[in-house]
């Protein structure tokens, strides 16, 4: 027998990033937008999607991917939308992987605008999985606290947008809008701001007008 | 906590290296995971052990060498290692940076017992 040293120097999550490229490439291709949408359990991902699709419909086609550990409630709170919609469970994993996402990609309609994709509730796993999108929605509420920013870096650090929702809670909560936005931008100096209710309405034309801008990006270098 | 599926396809990767290497044991797997990787060393020990059991690397021990978070400054070139990820360069202030290391999660070197040439 005899000792050898292999020097092999492959990333870890090349499979999912391999992964993710060709759902990238697809849904680019199919001039799609596809967005990522990470936050912790209860911060309102599916409710901002419920926000969306009633302000979209009639406008844009959207699709959304949910993700969860059980339960198809998600999938159906936007099927009742009259939105395509797929469940997937990961019976405990903490967060989706390219290769779920790419099985679903066959059903998706060809005339769909924009594909979300609402992750898993948890705000650290996730982040470390591509999953082919174009765009990287964290969102944070306002009950959460101000100062999850920096105790979440990798969430803020990968995202392209923040959206902070239950701004309409405010009023109620010691809850510091303007450090939240320092400490963001100090992990991440490009990161668009949204801050929105789902209550009141505030700031979601906003973002859908961010989407939209992207959205149109997406379709004319298909 | 997806330390499980991170491991997970470490053996997908030791597996191919073994057979490649024509190995009968790995004896040593040397990661580098950096600091803003997402995965705690701890608990790839722990999936690791799990793992491990009536594989090829049954014996092996696992190395996590930590990577700090470096940045390197696009508009005066500094490179500085930054403990509390803010994005700004330390020397200039320029908040134009780019990421030299740290959110890294790399299989470097195994190290396997062989036949004798």
């Amino acid at each position: 027998m005899t000792k050898k040293d292999i020097i092999v120097l492959q990333d870890l999550l090349l499979s999912n990033a391999q992964a993710a490229a060709a759902i990238r490439a697809e849904l680019e291709g199919r001039g799609i937008l596809a967005v990522n949408l990470m936050s912790s359990p209860g911060a309102g991902k599916t409710t901002l999607l419920e926000r969306i699709a009633d302000r979209l419909r009639g406008r844009l086609k959207i699709a959304v991917i949910e993700g969860d550990i059980e339960t198809e409630r998600d999938a159906e709170r936007i099927r009742a939308k009259g939105v395509p919609a797929w469940q997937i469970t990961t019976g405990g994993a903490c967060h989706l992987e390219a290769k779920m996402v790419g099985k679903i990609l066959p059903l998706v309609p060809p005339d769909t605008a924009i594909l979300f994709i609402e992750n898993v509730g948890n705000l650290v796993c996730p982040a470390s999985y591509d999953l082919g999108e174009r765009l990287r929605l964290v969102l944070l509420s306002t009950p959460e606290g101000d100062d999850k920013p920096k105790k979440y870096p990798k969430a803020f650090t990968t995202a392209q947008a923040l959206v902070l929702t239950k701004a309409d809670l405010l009023s109620v909560l010691p809850f510091d809008v303007a450090k939240v936005k320092a400490e963001a931008l100090d992990l991440n100096p490009r990161l668009e701001i949204f801050i929105t209710s789902a209550v009141t309405g505030e700031g979601l034309d906003d973002l859908l007008a961010y989407l939209g801008r992207a959205g149109e990006e997406v379709r004319r270098r298909a | 906590m997806h330390e499980l599926s991170v491991i997970a396809s470490l053996f997908d990767t030791l597996l191919e290296q073994a057979r490649a290497h024509d190995a009968r044991a790995i004896t040593r797997v040397t990661l580098a995971v950096g600091v803003l990787a997402g995965v705690v060393p701890e608990l790839l020990e722990s999936a690791f052990d799990i793992y491990k059991k009536g594989t090829i690397a049954e014996s092996a021990t696992l190395v996590v060498e930590r990577r700090p978070f470096q940045v390197r400054c696009r508009a005066c070139g500094a490179v500085e290692t930054r403990e509390d990820f803010v994005f700004a360069c330390p020397a200039c202030g320029a908040a134009d940076l780019e990421i030299v290391q740290g959110t890294e999660l790399i299989l470097e070197r195994i190290e396997a017992e062989t036949a004798d040439p």
